[in-house]
């Protein structure tokens, strides 16, 4: 993730500049076909087809924002947290997610968008994130089940990412992969302890996967049938796996770990399928999934409204940064002069 | 090469972006994991002077110990070689296989060698 790794004019292989465009975009493109043929990776410099840079930039912005708005649900139970070790884990998985944005965000910038640009679609409302984060946390259980369930569902996403053809995302996957299953398992234990807990704690717990198992399995987006770009993905070898694949993964993965909390799945039509091979589940509410994403979650419009205050509230920590090192390297050519 | 890229992409920026961090220059860090390694490559942050672009990296890439020594380099210091010079550029050891201790297959089964 280099300046000179930004600059995305697309070079490939060497050509003349009197070559026509179209003989530059074959090569451009045979290039880049031997390299995902071989199973390769695209680094920044690398000549590649426009609607691949367009493609990876929408997820990994996307996916950037994500972490980001992520940060959100959580933060909010700092303060809240039932103990002092609680709350610096929880200090320590926000932090964790707000590094998981800053990881993407650079990778996105190899591809030639600027940061600002893209937090400005974020605050403006014209970029997508995670349907996810647009549902309240509602109690202590909430950071158990988002914890256990919504990165546990990340996790499962994320792992074939660390493969995907392109380098800078490729690594950023990598380091997130890492810190996630921190995450997922300190969400475990909470509902462990409030499983074992007073039956009003468990109930409380109960409540909250109840709440958070559908929305979780919906991360993994839509039906395969209904999922246009998927197939254009993974044959550029960013996707490794369809979204149905990965959900009927996670339900399997899942379907054992609740037995060991004493709790339960809402959903009556989980079963193993021999034929296919695959975990099935009941039907979700796609519609639902659709309305969210369009910006009609139950808290769409908070979570935009408190990402834009803590970037203009910060706006004078960032200008005294500039101005002091702007006069820093004044009174550096000062004592020089 | 502005750390910013895509000159394409300057013309279609719309009007309202925040240009208040567009000072920052971008920083690559470099991580020393324990004594005796060299720095590695970890990644990219964004800050107004190299002191700040420490403590960022800090916090961005050592919140689990990674490492005991780090470096940022402003990203527009360094020179990179060209893509498209690709095959010329590392042509030179190609065919010359007697620079590898594999080449020499005589040796083979002698002790110590």
């Amino acid at each position: 993730m280099t300046t000179k790794d930004s600059a995305s004019t697309g070079a490939g292989p060497s050509l003349d500049v009197s070559d026509s465009e179209a003989a530059r975009q074959a090569e451009g493109q045979a290039y880049f076909d031997r390299i995902i043929g071989l199973d390769s990776r695209i680094e920044p410099r690398d000549w590649m087809p426009a609607a691949y840079r367009r493609t990876l930039l929408r997820q990994i912005s996307q996916h950037a924002h994500s972490e980001i708005i992520g940060m959100q649900p959580e933060a909010n139970w700092i303060s809240r947290a039932p103990s002092l070790k609680r709350k610096a884990i929880l200090m320590a998985k926000v932090q964790d997610e707000a590094g998981h944005g800053l990881y993407l965000y650079s990778a996105a910038e190899t591809l030639g968008q600027s940061r600002d640009r893209m937090m400005a679609d974020l605050i403006g409302g014209r970029a997508r994130y995670s349907s996810i984060f647009n549902y309240p946390a509602l109690t202590w259980a909430d950071m158990g089940a988002i914890g256990w369930l919504v990165d546990g569902a990340a996790i499962c996403n994320q792992v074939p990412l660390c493969r995907a053809s392109y380098g800078p995302y490729g690594r950023a996957m990598v380091r997130i992969c890492k810190e996630e299953s921190f995450h997922q398992r300190q969400g475990f234990e909470i509902l462990l302890e409030l499983s074992r807990g007073t039956p009003q704690q468990k109930q409380m717990a109960q409540d909250a996967v109840n709440r958070w198992y559908a929305p979780a399995l919906m991360m993994f987006g839509p039906p395969d049938d209904d999922s246009p770009n998927s197939r254009q993905s993974m044959a550029w070898n960013i996707k490794r796996f369809s979204n149905d694949e990965l959900r009927s993964r996670f339900v399997g993965m899942i379907v054992e770990q609740v037995e060991v909390l004493h709790l339960t799945l809402p959903d009556d039509s989980i079963r193993f399928n021999q034929d296919t091979g695959r975990w099935e589940h009941g039907p979700l509410d796609w519609n639902e999934f659709k309305e969210v994403l369009a910006g009609r979650g139950p808290c769409n419009a908070q979570r935009l409204e408190r990402r834009r205050e803590a970037h203009e509230s910060g706006a004078w920590v960032r200008e005294a940064a500039t101005a002091y090192a702007a006069k820093q390297v004044a009174q550096h050519k000062g004592n020089a002069a | 090469m502005s750390a910013h890229g895509n000159p394409e992409e300057a013309a279609t920026e719309p009007q309202d972006e925040p240009a208040d961090s567009g000072a920052w220059g971008l920083w690559e860090v470099f991580v020393r994991s324990s004594r005796g390694l060299s720095h590695v490559h970890a990644g990219s942050l964004h800050a107004p002077d190299a002191a700040m672009a420490l403590r960022n990296a800090r916090d961005l890439y050592t919140r689990r110990n990674e490492g005991v020594s780090l470096w940022v380099v402003p990203a527009e210091a360094i020179a990179a070689s060209d893509p498209d010079a690709k095959g010329a550029f590392f042509e030179s050891p190609q065919g010359k296989d007697y620079r590898h201790a594999t080449y020499y297959t005589r040796s083979e089964g002698v002790k110590h060698l």
